[in-house]
C-alpha cells in the first residue's frame, strides 16, 4: 500500500529530527559538555525511519547503540534521550546505562547491550512470547554488518526459522565494522544471501531510500504477521561518521565519502517530495522550525535535570 | 531444626512414595506449569526425550510442544530467547543440559539478563537449570561446578539445593522470582537421595541458609553434594566427642551471611567445604565473610576445603583425588577442633 501524505511527512519529520539530534549531540560531545562516547548513525536515516515506521503499536524493536533514530517513530522522546547522554536521572536508565544504550519497554524498545547482536536471540524470544499467546505482534531486531559474523546472529536466525517466529532481522550494512571493511568480514556480497541457509526469505534493499526500506519492512512484517515466520532484510548504506565520536575515520577513502554524500538519504527524499504537487518550502520550513525547537528543548531539559544521587549506586540490581 | 521437624512443624501431609532429588525437580516444574500458563520449558532434548537426565520426563506429554520446547543446539540462542520471552511477560525455565555447557550462553546471562534490571527496572523472571557437579566419572566437560562465575555476577541469584525437599521448594521459589536465577542442581544427588515430600505445593525461600546439624565445637559450611560428605564427617566425629554444626548455604546469591556468621560465633571455629575449585571461588567468599564478621570470635584459622585448581579428571583414581572426600573433611575438622 502506498504511504499517505501524512505518512510521507511523518517519515520526513523523523529523519530530520534524527539528524538534527545527532548534529547537536556531536557538537555537545566536541564541546565536552556530555560524558561518555557517542555512536552516530548519520547517513543511515532512511534505514532507521523506513523500517521502524513500518511497525504498529505493540510491536517491539531491538536497536543497537547506533540506532537511536529507530526509536523516534516508536515514540521515544528526544528529551529523555538527551538526558541519558547527560547521565541525568531523567534519562531512561537514570544514569546507569552508557549514553547510547537506552530504550523503553513500555514503548516496545529493548535496551541494548554492547555485545552485538545479543538482542537478536532476545528479539526472537519476544516473538516466541507473541506466538505463545497468539498475539498479533512482531519483533524487529537491528544490527550492523559486523555483528553478522557472531554466533548469536546465526543462532537467532536458525532458532526463529525452526520455530517459525514472527520476527524481522534487519541488518544495516554500512560497509564497515568499526574499521573493518565488508571484504574482511565475509566472503559474500550480500548478507541477505545468508537467509537461504536458514530457509527464510532474505532481501537486500537500498538503505538510503526510505520508501524502499519502508516497503521492504512492511512486506517482512506482513510475512511475520500472516505466516508467523521470520525474514532477513539487508539495508545497504554508509556510515558517514566514525565508529564512535573519537574515531577520525581516516580508514575510509575521502572519495568514497564524497560519493556517498551525493546519495544522502535526506536530500534524496527531499528531491522525491519536491516532485509531489502538495509539497512546498513552507512544509519544509514548518518541520525545520519544529525540529529545531524540540532539540533546543531537549538540551534545556537535560541540562536542568538532576544528576543521580551517589547514595543510590547499589539500588535496583534486583527487582 | 531438621528438615523432618520442619515439615512436621508446617503440618504438611507427606506423599506415600519417596521422591528422589530428580523427581522433586520434576514435581516443581509440573506444579509451576499447572499453576501458571506463562511458565514454559526450553532446552535441548527436554521434550519428547524428557531431558538428558529425564528431569522433564512426562511434561511434554502433559503440556505439549508449545510449553516444553525442544530447541536446536544453541545455548546462547535459547537463553537469549528466554530473556526476550521473560521481558514480554512469560516465565521461562531453561534447561542447560550440563552446567558445563552454560558457558556457551555466557554472554546472554552475564551481560544481558543480569544487567537489565539495574538499568531499566524491568523484571527478568528467568530460571536457568544447570545440572552441575562431579563424582560420576564424567570428565572435564560434564562435571564442573561453575556456580562461582555466576555468584560473582551482580544481578543474578544463584542457588544450589542439597535435598529433594529443597530442590522442589527452591525451584518453585525460583520460578516465582522476578530476577534471573541460576539453579544448580547437583547431578550426583539426582537418584542417590530420597525422601517423602509434602503432598501440597510449598516453597523454600531463596536467600536462607539452614543449620542442618547442631553442634558446639566446629561449624562446617557447605552446600550441594559436599554437604552430605560434611554431614557424614560430622556424624563420624560425634563418636570422638567432637560436636560439629553443619550449615547448608543453599543460596549463594543472595548469601545469608547472618546464619553463617551466627553459627561460627557460637562454635568459634569454621571449616568451609566447596566443590567449586579452590582459588578465587565460593570458598574464598565464605571464608572472607566469616573473617570480616566473626574474627574476634575465632579460636582457630578458618579452613578451606575445595578441589585443586585443575580441570576435573576422568579416571576414577584421579577424580577421587580431585574431589574432597569424607576422610579429608574429617581430618580437617578434627585438627581444627584440637587447635
Amino acid at each position: 500500500m502506498e504511504p499517505t501524505k501524512e505518512q510521507l511527512m511523518d517519515m520526513y519529520y523523523y529523519m530530520l529530527l534524527g539528524r538534527a539530534f545527532e548534529e547537536r549531540l556531536e557538537a555537545l560531545y566536541r564541546q565536552g559538555r556530555i560524558p561518555g562516547a557517542i555512536y552516530l548513525g548519520r547517513g543511515q536515516e532512511a534505514s532507521y525511519i523506513g523500517s521502524a515506521y513500518a511497525l504498529k503499536t505493540g510491536d517491539v524493536i531491538a536497536p543497537t547503540h547506533r540506532d537511536m533514530m529507530a526509536m523516534l517513530p516508536r515514540g521515544m522522546d528526544v528529551k529523555s534521550i538527551m538526558a541519558q547522554h547527560y547521565g541525568k536521572v531523567t534519562g531512561p536508565t537514570r544514569g546507569r546505562g552508557e549514553a547510547d544504550y537506552l530504550g523503553d519497554l513500555s514503548k516496545g524498545i529493548f535496551t541494548t547491550v554492547s555485545m552485538l547482536p545479543d538482542f537478536y536471540p532476545v528479539a526472537a524470544g519476544a516473538a516466541l512470547a507473541f506466538k505463545y499467546r497468539g498475539e498479533d505482534r512482531v519483533a524487529l531486531a537491528y544490527c550492523g554488518d559486523g555483528a553478522t559474523s557472531r554466533g548469536d546472529w546465526h543462532e537467532a536466525l536458525n532458532l526463529a526459522a525452526v520455530m517459525n517466529l514472527p520476527v524481522v532481522f534487519f541488518v544495516i550494512n554500512n560497509k564497515y565494522a568499526y574499521s573493518t571493511p565488508n571484504e574482511n568480514e565475509m566472503k559474500i556480497a550480500d548478507i541477505a544471501d545468508r537467509a537461504a541457509g536458514y530457509g527464510i526469505p532474505g532481501r537486500t534493499v537500498d538503505g538510503n531510500d526510505v520508501l524502499a526500506v519502508h516497503e521492504a519492512t512492511l512486506a517482512a512484517v506482513d510475512n511475520a504477521r500472516t505466516e508467523r515466520g521470520p525474514s532477513l532484510i539487508e539495508a545497504k548504506t554508509m556510515r558517514m561518521r566514525g565508529h564512535a565520536g573519537h574515531d577520525p575515520y581516516d580508514y575510509v577513502p575521502k572519495a568514497s565519502l564524497e560519493e556517498w554524500e551525493k546519495k544522502d538519504p535526506i536530500k534524496r527524499y527531499e528531491e522525491y517530495l519536491t516532485g509531489l504537487d502538495w509539497f512546498n518550502d513552507d512544509e519544509r520550513e514548518v518541520l525545520a522550525t519544529r525540529v529545531g525547537n524540540e532539540i533546543k528543548d531537549a538540551v534545556d531539559f537535560a541540562e536542568a535535570s538532576p544528576l543521580p544521587d551517589p547514595s543510590e549506586v547499589t539500588t535496583g540490581v534486583y527487582h | 531444626m531438621s528438615i523432618t521437624e520442619q515439615k512436621a512443624a508446617a503440618g504438611m501431609e507427606l506423599q506415600s512414595q519417596e521422591s528422589t532429588y530428580l523427581d522433586a525437580i520434576n514435581q516443581a516444574l509440573r506444579e509451576a506449569m499447572e499453576e501458571d500458563s506463562r511458565v514454559f520449558i526450553i532446552g535441548e532434548d527436554v521434550g519428547v526425550y524428557g531431558g538428558a537426565f529425564k528431569v522433564t520426563k512426562g511434561l511434554f506429554d502433559k503440556f505439549g510442544a508449545k510449553r516444553v520446547i525442544d530447541s536446536p543446539l544453541c545455548e546462547s540462542g535459547f537463553i537469549g530467547a528466554a530473556v526476550g520471552a521473560a521481558l514480554m511477560g512469560l516465565r521461562p525455565v531453561v534447561e542447560v543440559q550440563y552446567a558445563d555447557f552454560i558457558s556457551c550462553g555466557w554472554d546472554q546471562i552475564v551481560n544481558v539478563a543480569a544487567k537489565i534490571h539495574y538499568r531499566t527496572g524491568d523484571p527478568v523472571p528467568l530460571v536457568i537449570r544447570a545440572p552441575s557437579g562431579a563424582g560420576l566419572r564424567a570428565g572435564p566437560f560434564h562435571s564442573q561446578s561453575p556456580e562461582g562465575w555466576f555468584a560473582h555476577t551482580p544481578g543474578l541469584k544463584v542457588v544450589a539445593p542439597a535435598t529433594p525437599f529443597d530442590a522442589r521448594g527452591m525451584l518453585k521459589s525460583a520460578i516465582l522470582e522476578e530476577n534471573p536465577v541460576i539453579f544448580f542442581e547437583h547431578k550426583y544427588l539426582y537418584r542417590r537421595l530420597k525422601e517423602r515430600l509434602p503432598k501440597e505445593a510449598y516453597e523454600v525461600p531463596l536467600g536462607k541458609a539452614l543449620v542442618r546439624r547442631e553442634g558446639n565445637d566446629v561449624t562446617v559450611i557447605s552446600y550441594g553434594a559436599m554437604l552430605h560428605k560434611a554431614i557424614e564427617a560430622a556424624e563420624g566425629l560425634a563418636e570422638k566427642s567432637i560436636s560439629v554444626e553443619v550449615v547448608d548455604v543453599r543460596t549463594l546469591t543472595p548469601l545469608d551471611r547472618e546464619t553463617l556468621v551466627g553459627s561460627v560465633k557460637k562454635t568459634g571455629k569454621a571449616v568451609v567445604v566447596c566443590e567449586d575449585n579452590f582459588s578465587y571461588g565460593v570458598a574464598a567468599e565464605l571464608t572472607a565473610t566469616i573473617s570480616e564478621a566473626a574474627f574476634e570470635y575465632l579460636d582457630g584459622p578458618i579452613v578451606r576445603i575445595a578441589p585443586p585448581d585443575t580441570p576435573i579428571p576422568f579416571s576414577p583414581p584421579l577424580e577421587d583425588a580431585y574431589l574432597p572426600q569424607v576422610v579429608d573433611i574429617t581430618a580437617a575438622i578434627e585438627k581444627l577442633a584440637r587447635y
